[in-house]
């Protein structure tokens, strides 16, 4: 490549002699530090590939990589790699064994996916790290199965550099939207997809998906970029629901005008943006818990989140800052998003194909042999249940709008049991009596029983009778401009008699964020007299901690909240119930008295 | 997920974590690297974009008042160039100089108490040392995010003294040969440093043996670009590129045309055609001089032997040829060649 004259060469050799001298001669003693952290990074090292897992179809079809994150084998990978492989996949890890998985839940926007491998309750795991603590510069590697080398499973490792983060890569064609992603120059070839980016001590900042790919056709240069884990870690809940989740908009557009400001465009009448006041042309200045300067930083931070979400947003208008909250909808309308998948490969789009070669050259190209492997770009279909394994079998549930129900079972069951152990309503089948001081400290009472709930509030009185063969609920919201608080009152006590089992119809959703609290609390979803309910309970106390409403239409739902539980004869009830509906209806009942017939 | 396990296990993790620490403790500090270059940084917008030329590169500031060094290419031939500083602001610049031999481009925006490079400040690096490349390939950031960065060492310090044909490049220098796959759309310009921060070269464009397809990872040295680049951005350059408005030529009473010389030109069609020969006259003063078809006019200079003037589009060099009297002796500078560029310069006068 570069011809070097004998002077030359000879220069070349002196500059690698003086670089020589200045390392120790073999068998001279390194300082015991190198030695030390070179062992423990070896440890480090030797600990990620365990959890490291390389996926394949059934029947060698498909290829990628993936890792595990619990003990009990569930496992995270890219979703253009499990698309290929169908429910039941075949995972090898670094301990050579070839172990059954079975599809959970999928994110065909982000392109992330979630398995579970079978067989042990004692797998190998990474855990995951804070990705918004990951800083350019960082020393990261990725683990994984390029090219399918490994014919023993034992994964390839990389070692970069993070060369950037919270960077935005457009989508491929119409999904594979790579937001807020981390870039890294440790090697990322075809098969590294799904695998895991490590930091040096062993935890998971992101997994790896996608690259930078021109004139060399899709082979490293030095550019990859994996989704961050601090985005799956929202999407988490959503994924062991066995759905299709779709992503957040807002409703509206942000763009940056000519003096730099990001200021709001196109915004959706029926948005919740919209209903919180937001309007054409308001300065966004904070969204999701960061600064926003340019209409890139929103698309990124908009795209960590599922649908559904409530998320922080600051808006300047007329010199005046407003805090407002913004329930986020889905891009997709209901079902498109499945309808998408299954119709198939996409219009073809440039990103990946190898390039044109220079009409100068007289050579033939080497050709480098590069395994046939699923083409990245093509849009990935869901997958399909045809024979499974018996094996697998009894870990998938097939039904429409869902990649395995199986798992959404599993988990509504988690949360029941949980919420259950905080007191068992099933025999408090008579009307509820609820005494309490309401709005002004002034008495309310509540009376929810199967055909009718009424309330003698401050504000008047209140009742509606319910047809148990055909409960018409969203057309009784009073009381006005509460968005339906006696019906939401009397679903609360319809789920806790009846339970999952016989409420009516109702799935796990996921986990999500809720208002002025930490943590991501489960949401169940129940359909019932034509209105869906939420419920809200507390990842670790199990406990309701709310409630929303949702009647048909694009109207604000009624949420109620309760807090300050106690015992009541050996179940524990609510003393503060509080009722929220939009901006405007915003009521604390304080209970004083529970009483069961 | 199941909770972690005991303590013990947490205690060798944090003793792991504090090692690994210590150690990169020894390295300076990676909040001073990034302090250092990143506000120094350039994202270059200019003309392409299409047929596998892109629209963009890298480049960084060598001067308090906004003079950037990048490579001399393509994206540069348009008016004005959009330049992108590292706190998101936009800047329209223009090239104030450039030297196509070193394909080393001055680009001048107009600010002032900007972060920069002093060129007289740089370093020099050995094989084996490691270095960091930090440039806006594939156009990942914009606005104010922070350009990328890669880890690399240096493989070799060599010249660049490729056979005939081998590289598409003027440029026979010294350079440092990398192992960081720097040769990527939009890197050309961008800066190596040391881990200290110090400039130690400009990451150069994409470069592709034709024997064997490999392509280069290189970069041009500082020592060899400081005295044209510090020239140009004294105003004392040969080639001047804009002179101050006191030393405007003045039109010629008689002027020389093209047309006079045997040459003519490719159609002018993009905003600024870069100025390439497409035909010369069978025994005009340019076919007699060796001029030929496909030659592009880098330069053109007259006999008052004033600093030869870089010539940057058709329009410019019909423009240029307005201020020299039709019976003066010219030289011009071409580039030529197809495998391989050369520059050969011709002197010719219209009868």
């Amino acid at each position: 490549m570069i011809i070097a004259s004998t002077k030359r060469l000879l220069a070349l050799g002196g500059c690698l002699a003086i670089a020589l001298a200045t390392f120790p001669a073999r068998g001279a003693e390194f300082s015991s530090d190198i030695l030390k952290a070179q062992a423990q990074r070896v440890e480090v090292i030797r600990k990620a590939r365990t959890a490291t897992c390389c996926i394949f179809g059934r029947g060698g079809r498909g290829g990628g990589s993936g890792v595990v994150i619990s003990p009990d084998g569930f496992a995270l990978s890219n979703f253009h790699v499990t698309s290929g492989a169908g429910v039941a996949m075949q995972v090898g890890m670094a301990d050579g064994k070839l172990y059954d998985a079975v599809i959970v839940g999928i994110d065909p926007v982000g392109d992330v996916a979630l398995i579970k491998l079978l067989g042990r309750d004692d797998f190998p795991y990474a855990e995951m790290a804070d990705s918004d603590k990951v800083r350019v510069l960082d020393p990261c590697f990725a683990s994984g199965n390029p090219f399918l080398l490994a014919n023993d499973f034992t994964p390839t490792v990389t070692l970069g550099i993070v060369s950037g983060v919270h960077r935005y890569q457009e989508p491929a064609g119409t999904l594979l939207e790579y937001a807020d992603c981390i870039q890294t120059d440790a090697a990322i070839n075809p098969g590294n997809s799904g695998g895991p980016l490590f930091d040096l001590e062993g935890r998971i900042i992101g997994i790896n998906g996608r690259g930078s790919f021109e004139k060399r056709g899709r082979v490293n240069v030095g550019v990859g970029y994996a989704i961050s884990i601090n985005q799956i870690k929202n999407f988490l809940g959503h994924l062991k629901s066995g759905g299709i989740i779709d992503h957040a908009t807002l409703g509206a557009q942000a763009v940056t005008d000519s003096e730099g400001r990001v200021r709001i465009q196109n915004i959706l009448e029926s948005s919740d943006a919209y209903r919180r006041g937001v309007r054409y042309g308001d300065e966004l200045t904070r969204f999701g818990g960061r600064n926003i300067r340019t209409a890139n930083a929103f698309k990124n931070v908009l795209g960590i989140f599922p649908r559904d979400w409530r998320v922080p947003m600051t808006v300047v208008r007329d010199g005046k800052s407003y805090d407002l909250n913004v329930r986020l909808a889905g891009v997709h309308a209901k079902g498109a998003l499945a309808d998408k998948i299954k119709a198939g490969p996409p219009p073809k789009k440039d990103d990946g194909k190898p390039g044109k070669e220079p009409k100068d050259s007289k050579l033939p190209i080497p050709k480098l042999p590069i395994p046939k492997l699923p083409d990245e770009p093509r849009l990935p279909t869901l997958p399909t249940a045809e024979s499974i394994p018996e094996s697998v079998a009894k870990f998938y549930e097939h039904r429409d709008g869902y990649v395995n129900f199986y798992f959404n079972r599993e988990e509504q069951k988690r949360v029941w049991k949980a919420l259950l152990a905080h007191g068992d309503f099933s025999s408090a089948k008579g009307a509820w009596t609820i005494a309490s001081q309401g709005p002004g400290d002034l008495p309310a009472t509540f009376e929810l029983a199967d055909t009718q709930v009424s309330g003698a509030l401050p504000g008047g009185k209140v009742s509606i009778k319910i047809d148990p063969a055909d409960p018409k609920l969203g057309e009784e919201l009073g009381p006005v401009g509460s968005g339906g608080m006696m019906a939401a009152l009397h679903l609360w006590r319809r789920f806790l008699i009846h339970g999952i089992q016989n409420f009516g119809s109702v799935t796990y959703l996921g986990t999500m964020p809720i208002p002025d609290q930490d943590g991501l609390m489960d949401c169940l979803v129940g359909v019932h007299g034509g209105v869906e309910v939420r419920f809200l309970c507390h990842p670790t106390t199990g406990q309701l901690v709310a409630l929303e409403l949702f009647p048909a239409g694009d109207v604000d739902p009624c949420e109620i909240y309760f807090s300050d539980y106690n015992d009541h004869e050996g179940r524990k009830l609510p003393r503060t119930i509080h009722v929220k509906c939009g901006d405007a209806f915003d009521q604390t009942y304080k209970v004083t008295a529970y009483t069961f017939k | 997920m199941a909770p972690h396990a005991s303590c013990a296990k947490r205690r060798a993790a944090s003793c792991l974590a504090a090692s690994i620490a210590l150690l990169l403790l020894a390295m300076p500090a990676r909040a001073d690297v990034m302090d250092e270059v990143q506000p120094k940084m350039v994202k270059i917008y200019g003309a392409g974009g299409f047929r596998g030329l892109e629209s963009y590169q890298s480049g960084f500031l060598v001067s308090d008042d906004g003079f950037i060094a990048t490579v001399w290419s393509t994206v540069l031939d348009t008016d004005p160039i959009i330049v992108h500083l590292g706190d998101g602001r936009r800047f329209e610049g223009r090239v104030a100089g450039a030297d196509p031999q070193l394909e080393l481009a001055l680009v001048k925006i107009e600010a002032s108490d900007l972060p920069y490079f002093d060129l007289d400040k740089a370093a020099q690096a050995e094989p084996g040392e490691r270095v960091l490349a930090f440039s806006n390939l594939y156009n990942v950031a914009t606005g104010d995010e922070p350009v990328s960065v890669m880890r690399g060492l240096i493989s070799a310090r060599t010249r660049l003294e490729a056979r005939r044909g081998t590289f598409k490049t003027t440029y026979r220098g010294e350079v440092y040969v990398l192992d960081a796959v720097t040769n990527n759309p939009g890197a050309a310009g961008g800066a190596l440093v040391n881990y200290k921060g110090e400039l130690l070269g400009m990451l150069g464009k994409e470069l592709r043996n034709s024997q064997n397809h490999t392509f280069l990872n290189y970069s041009m040295p500082v020592e060899v670009f400081r005295k044209q680049a510090q020239d140009i951005m004294a105003g004392k350059s040969s080639p001047i590129i804009d002179t101050p408005a006191d030393d405007q030529p003045k039109p010629a009473a008689n002027p020389l045309t093209l047309e006079m010389l045997g040459i003519v030109l490719v159609p002018n069609v993009l905003e600024r055609t870069p100025a390439f020969i497409d035909a010369v006259r069978p025994n005009s003063p340019a076919a007699v001089a060796g001029i030929m078809p496909d030659d592009q006019v880098i330069f053109i200079s007259d006999s008052r032997a004033t600093n030869p003037r870089l010539i940057k589009s058709c329009r410019n060099l019909r423009e240029e040829l307005t201020y020299i009297d039709r019976d003066d002796t010219i030289t011009l500078t071409v580039m030529r060649g197809e495998a391989e560029l050369k520059m050969m310069q011709f002197t010719l006068k219209a009868n």
